[in-house]
């Protein structure tokens, strides 16, 4: 035979996109561009998904921050500036809701209480409960749909069927009544933290099998590729397949729903608040100014912009950015 | 050597991954299997209740001897895949034996097997599905020895680089990712991994069909000189006769989960007695100066490959047979060795006596079926029965010397035709 043996150059990539990939890099030719750095720049090049992450950013230093800010900003959330309202309408005084140089977006009608400070408040609840919702939906549904695709027969079977019930379970009705019935003290929580903790766990609770759909789907297709068996063909266990070379592959996808997953939350934090099974005040959070808005909407409707503005930014901004970790992880998947 | 250690489950010192040194002398059996079977339960219903099964692999017995390469063809479908995961045990089997140096490793669990896996090795299809994308080529490489605990003289990645030059690819490439790589080279990658642990068996399933035209015959010269260096035992599975016919020394042509025909490679050219080989054989363009009417000889087979839940009854290729006969549909032929070293399971083989002559009339199917054989061969096959056989018996030594001359022609000729 006389084929040129032991010659690397003698291969023709198969595709332009390949060759640039080898050749682009030859300069530095030693180290290779992960799949991972290869989505953070393709992230770094689209403008509206990195305004998208910014905002959020933006939202969570003020969320984290927001004493050291109202403290700065001269009010407390909680204050009652009754001298401020009208007493015979019950609300603010002044224009556009009593904004003023002391109270930036005015204050609350019947207490005074500073809307501004409020938001910021109101910004911890949200956010915390629709991160950490989040995070309990993608631990459970990681896990067991993890469990689920990868080891088959009646474990998936069971799973999977756990899964269609919750998916078809009327689940707000459910939070409405749970949250409802909640105790006003528990495992040393009292007043909204038992409220925020259990909403917390029961959003998360209905929202893993989302995350679960997907993960065992994945774990399916992904445990069938060669290099599992590659695996299995130099004699690696189940877990080393399911730790290293399983779940590497499902951090993206994990990635992608997570992002998807805590505007959904965040919205339905505000829902539950918003009719009135959420937290309440003095606590306050975006759902719970609205619900509070409502009475006021056509006597003092800046009450309810201001929340109502938050809300829509916020869920705007990790859609943007959602989206845009999507395509940059998985360029096939959209358009 | 390390048989004894390896056998109970010891873990033995580096030397195991850098040592040339074979267990078994050349021509000895390496790997014999014997009625081995694999049939996949099919599952209906909320109870998972077994309503059938496919039966991929059912029935088929070979050795496969130090030193030698077992080519193994067969129509998509047919079960290659399942027997290639069988003998490596990524498979357990639902009948039948396999044993890998005198060792039962039939239903060896997953500790059990881990020693012997440094000796049986496998090389995959899919070059893109057969590396992990979020893994270094380093990591790819180094995994066999960090699965298996080995660590090698002067380090992994000393070694690592070591096995991406003897496979062609450059060692620089250490930290790069697979989808820096083009197919060839990735399936360059797969064989470096695949010898990591210098095993004694390889199996290869389909290793080029998913390569370029051109790419295909570097891969396959690669795997022919890691043979000849290493000392290597060869199974190579494909889908025709064009990739294995350079490199096997013997074939195995399956269908449907059997073996059909199993003989030397220059047996099998010479003179195919299978019907089913024959039509295979006719699928691929051979360049030999002796066979002028090529085109004319083409054999097109009728229909697909049957359902392997429901296998035909008889010989399983009686569907598609031009020849077959009634008592092809009752009773299934044993694969017996008609001629030294040529194993053929037929009742009316080709280039050979009738094993039935007294069954004449034809089926049906095989009417129809013979409308998509050329005349010629046709003719040339009617003949065959007895005269072959006389011939066969006459001059075997003096053609198979000059078959074997016109092969090596054909060879070179082949070899330079794709470098072009
Ligand atoms: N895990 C499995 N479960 C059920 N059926 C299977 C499984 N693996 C293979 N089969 C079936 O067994 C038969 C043989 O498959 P196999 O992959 O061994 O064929 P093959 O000869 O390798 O074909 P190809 O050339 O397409 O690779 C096919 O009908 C296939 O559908
Ligand atoms: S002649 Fe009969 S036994 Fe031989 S392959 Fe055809 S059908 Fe099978
Ligand atoms: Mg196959």
């Amino acid at each position: 035979m006389t084929a040129p043996l032991h010659e690397p150059t003698a291969e023709v990539a198969p595709s332009a996109a390949e060759e640039a990939a080898v050749a682009g890099t030859d300069a530095k030719a030693v180290q290779g561009r992960s799949l991972g750095r290869i989505a953070w720049e393709r992230l770094k090049r689209d403008k509206l998904a990195l305004t998208g992450g910014a905002v959020v950013l933006f939202l969570v230093v003020v969320a984290l921050l927001a004493p050291v800010i109202t403290s700065l900003y001269g009010q407390d959330p909680d204050a009652f500036h009754e001298e401020l309202i009208d007493p015979l309408f019950g609300t603010p005084t002044g224009s556009l809701g009593g904004v003023s140089g002391d109270h930036w977006l005015g204050v609350e009608p019947v207490n005074g209480r500073d809307i501004f400070a409020r938001i910021l408040y109101g910004a911890r609840i949200s956010l915390l409960v629709g991160f950490l919702s989040a995070l309990v939906a993608v631990v459970l549904g990681t896990i067991l749909g993890v469990l689920a695709g990868f080891f088959g027969g009646w474990v998936d079977s069971v799973i999977s069927r756990v899964m269609d019930g919750l998916l078809a379970f009327p689940q707000l009705l459910f939070i409405i009544a749970l949250v409802s019935v909640m105790p006003n003290q528990m495992l040393g929580l009292t007043g909204s933290s038992v409220r925020v903790f259990v909403m917390i766990l029961v959003i998360g609770f209905f929202g893993w099998p989302y995350i679960g759909r997907v993960v065992r789907g994945q774990t399916l297709s992904l445990r069938e590729r060669e290099y599992v068996e590659a695996a299995r063909s130099l004699g690696a266990g189940r877990l080393y397949i399911l730790f290293k070379e399983l779940l590497p592959n499902l951090v993206a996808p994990i990635i992608v729903y997570t992002t998807m997953m805590i505007p959904t939350n965040i919205l339905t934090e505000a829902a539950l608040s918003f009719l009135g099974v959420g937290v309440k005040p003095p606590t306050s959070s975006w759902g719970q100014m609205l619900s509070s808005a409502i009475d006021y909407y056509d006597s003092d409707p800046m009450y309810m912009v201001v929340p109502g503005v938050a809300i829509f930014i916020t869920v705007l901004a990790f859609n943007l950015f959602g989206d845009g970790v999507r395509d940059a992880l998985d360029p096939k998947a959209s358009r | 050597m390390t048989t004894p250690a390896k056998g109970d489950g010891t873990e033995t010192s580096a030397a195991g991954a850098a040592t040339l040194t074979k267990d078994a002398a050349a021509g000895e059996t390496l790997l014999k299997v014997t009625g081995l079977q694999k049939h996949f339960p099919i599952k209906k219903g909320l109870l998972q209740r077994q309503v059938g099964a496919v039966r991929a692999v059912d029935g088929i017995d070979f050795e496969v001897k130090a030193g030698e390469t077992l080519g193994v063809v067969g129509e998509s479908g047919c079960g290659k895949s399942t027997m290639g995961r069988l003998i490596t045990r990524l498979l357990e089997p639902t009948a039948g034996k396999v044993e890998f140096e005198g060792k039962d490793i039939t239903h060896l669990g997953v500790s059990g097997m881990r020693p012997l896996r440094r000796d049986v090795q496998m090389i995959f299809q899919d070059p893109y599905s057969s590396l992990n994308p979020r893994h270094t080529i380093g990591t790819i490489v180094g995994a066999p020895f960090r699965l298996q605990g080995v660590e090698p003289a002067g380090g992994i990645k000393k070694e690592v680089q070591r096995l991406l030059e003897v496979v062609g690819l450059n060692p620089e490439h250490y930290n790069r990712y697979p989808h820096e790589f083009s197919g060839g080279q990735r399936q360059r990658i797969g064989i470096a991994r695949a010898l990591a642990l210098n095993p004694k068996l390889v199996v290869a399933d389909e290793p080029v069909s998913a390569l370029d035209v051109s790419i295909q015959a570097q891969v396959v010269n690669l795997l022919d000189d890691l043979q000849q260096e290493l000392g290597l035992t060869y199974v190579i599975i494909a889908h025709d006769l064009s990739v294995v016919r350079h490199v096997s020394d013997r074939i195995a042509v399956m269908y449907l989960g059997k073996i059909v025909e199993l003989a030397d490679r220059e047996s099998l050219y010479r003179a195919p007695m299978h019907p089913y080989t024959k039509a295979l054989m006719s699928a691929v363009p051979i360049p030999d100066p002796r066979r002028k009417h090529a085109k004319s000889e083409r054999i097109l087979l009728k229909g697909d490959v049957p359902s392997p839940i429901s296998p035909p009854s008889g010989c399983r290729f009686h569907t598609r047979c031009w020849k077959a006969t009634e008592i092809c549909r009752t009773t299934e032929p044993p694969l017996i060795e008609l001629r030294p070293a040529q194993q053929v399971a037929c009742h009316h083989p080709e280039n050979f006596e009738d094993q039935a002559p007294q069954d004449t009339v034809l089926l049906t199917a095989a009417k129809e079926a013979s409308a998509f054989v050329a005349d010629e061969v046709l003719a040339a096959s009617a003949q065959t029965s007895v005269a072959v056989a006389a011939e066969a018996n006459g001059s075997t030594e003096v053609e198979a010397d000059a078959d074997a001359d016109a092969d090596a022609d054909a060879d070179g000729q082949e070899s330079t035709d794709r470098q072009k």
